[in-house]
């Protein structure tokens, strides 16, 4: 991934929104231990710019937002994951069981 | 951080924030401590059937198909006693605009923010809503924010919220994602301070009127289909408002004898905000993790009333594994066609494991489907699942432990809807209630709570002695 960006690219910067120890009361003791972070997407406003610089970015409902630089043209990362041998027996199992779909049973 | 922005400051401004984001002045409808006048809050500043029938349809919600679900049923039917096992519909609501109910939700909600004014929406959402009212807002042409609670404190995002960020930018919103920690309702505060945009809370009565067209859709059409009206209607429950909206909906249709019935997976021992438990759960809501919670405390929503009150409405409640769902969002694909996302499948477990149970010549309807993809899907959430130290197996579904193992059924005969008692429900909200007040509540109160809860005035009375009683 490139570690520069120019103004206008697509750009990810995170920021630590409260402290640890300033969390809200009602936080489980793990929880109150870790900073709440936040991080946000928009286009780079700063001329130019390395990944870990406090920059500035428009988002995409025009606000502009300081951060600390992540990432540049950031991956869209959910994904179906991997075949579960768990679920691929289930369809042969029940097809069997409910029948139909054989010749007979056509017109 | 300026010392207005820290976190007790901001939540102190909340009534103020709340009132100027959402133009209703919900102090104006309190009754009591705890008591206020849900009705009116619901006639005064919610919409009517018609106006949100009409609504919706301006921006392409709703109206969709009920379908039949022959194989689901046939295989029901292959389980029970002879002249048992019920018809099985589903109202495929992934056929919204965004791709789930949430889109009744967003169109009156985000129609609110465009008619008076507002210069843009705000919804503090992980899940499906987000995406809904960024839809809606894209249809309106209002900018939109949306804040969602996505990492552990490692960075690692749960694969459907991931999902649910990429969909809103896909619709032109901002995504503001956050780590674990009840604090996105602070975030929200404060961006609502910052932008003066709506607050298209899941919780008004525009987000709860919105539904009610799920309702009366169910009705109208389980009647055109089955020539009855439904005997049950499932449906998924979490925060209260699919609960509370699709049962209004249904009394306006005049379904008095239909049974509603809630269904949750169950998260028990998961804490939703510890950054240990929040990726140890496949499922992002429609779980006991919020459904126990809002039944039993609903004004913990980011409005003053909660305008969802699901014991109102429910005549039953049922929990089921993430495991059995799983295996019946693997059935609706394979004898189906349908494939849908698993979250949404929640009340089609429950609903198999009842139909099992009830005479042929029953009507079971499913109230939503949820569309599926990528993060969004059973093999995503399981990939997910054994990446955090989760095992999965196939086996008896009785030896799931949520957060440990999840335990796929060998045979749909192990699909077991159990039983949440309503009445614990209720004596958990009334123990809460009198412990907020330190044991002091007045008559307006004790007055609101057998209709907030769906209860006797005399269940009422006899549980607020027995805690007068034992002083806990």
């Amino acid at each position: 991934m490139a570690r520069a960006a120019l103004a206008g690219n697509w750009v990810l910067v995170h920021r630590v929104v409260l402290p640890a120890g300033e969390r809200a009361p009602s936080a489980p003791p793990e929880t109150q231990a870790v900073p709440l972070e936040m991080r946000v997407k928009g286009f780079l406003v700063d001329a130019a710019a390395s990944l870990g610089d406090t920059v500035t970015v428009r988002t995409l409902s025009g606000r502009h937002v300081a951060g600390r630089l992540v990432a540049v043209n950031p991956p869209i990362p959910p994904t179906f994951g991997s075949p579960v041998p768990e679920l691929l027996d289930i369809g042969p199992e029940l097809r069997r069981r409910v029948g139909g779909g054989g010749k007979e049973e056509r017109p | 951080m300026s010392d207005s922005a820290a976190y007790g400051a901001v939540m102190a401004r909340r009534a103020e924030i709340l009132r100027r984001s959402t133009g209703i002045d919900y102090e104006s409808f309190r009754r009591g401590r705890f008591a206020f006048d849900y009705e009116s809050l619901m006639s005064s500043t919610g919409y009517s059937l018609e106006e949100a029938r009409r609504i919706q349809a301006e921006v392409n919600v709703g109206s969709t198909p009920l379908l039949e679900l022959r194989n689901l049923t046939g295989l029901v039917r292959s389980m029970a006693r002879p002249g048992h096992g019920a018809r099985l519909l589903v109202k495929d609501e992934a056929a919204n605009p965004s791709g789930s109910f949430k889109a009744r939700r967003s169109a009156l909600s985000v129609h609110e923010a465009w008619r008076r004014g507002y210069p843009g929406v705000i919804a503090a959402t992980s899940g499906n809503y987000g995406a809904a009212v960024a839809s809606q807002a894209a249809a309106r042409n209002l900018p939109c924010v949306i804040v969602q609670e996505v990492f552990d404190s490692r960075g690692v995002g749960q694969p459907e919220i991931l999902e649910k960020t990429r969909a809103c930018e896909a619709y032109g919103a901002e995504v503001i994602q956050l780590t674990v920690g009840p604090e996105l309702f602070y975030v929200q505060l404060a961006l609502l301070e910052e932008t003066g945009y709506f607050n298209a809370s899941l919780y008004t009565p525009f987000s709860v009127s919105g539904i009610e067209t799920l309702g009366y859709e169910v009705a109208q059409d389980c009647r055109r289909v089955a020539g009855k009206d439904p005997d049950l209607v499932v449906i998924t429950h979490a925060g209260g408002g699919n609960v509370t909206g699709t049962a209004r909906g249904l009394r306006q249709a005049g379904c008095d004898r239909t049974l509603v019935v809630g269904a949750s997976v169950d998260l028990k021992g998961l804490h939703m905000a510890s950054d240990r438990d929040f990726n140890r759960k496949s499922f992002t809501t429609g779980h006991t993790g919020f459904g126990v919670p809002f039944a039993t405390w609903p004004d913990r929503a980011d409005v003053l009333f909660n305008a969802a009150r699901p014991l109102r409405y429910l005549d039953r409640y049922y929990t089921v594994t993430q495991g059995e769902v799983f295996y019946v969002t693997e059935a609706l694909a394979q004898l189906e066609g349908l494939e849908r996302g698993p979250a949404g499948n929640t009340s089609l477990a429950v609903a198999v494991a009842l139909a099992r149970d009830l005479p042929a010549e029953a009507v079971v309807v499913v109230q939503e489907t949820e569309y599926t993809g990528a993060g969004k899907h059973s093999t995503a959430q399981l990939t997910f699942a054994r990446e955090n130290g989760v095992e999965v197996r196939r086996g008896d579904p009785t030896e799931n432990k949520p957060g440990q193992v999840i335990v796929i059924p060998e045979r749909p005969e192990q699909i077991q809807a159990q039983a949440s008692p309503l009445d614990e429900l209720r004596r958990s909200y009334l123990r809460h209630a009198w412990q907020v007040s330190g044991g002091d509540l007045g008559q307006a109160d004790r007055d609101f709570f057998p209709a907030d809860l769906g209860a006797s005035p005399e269940f009422v009375e006899k549980t607020l002695a027995a805690l007068d009683a034992g002083g806990k």
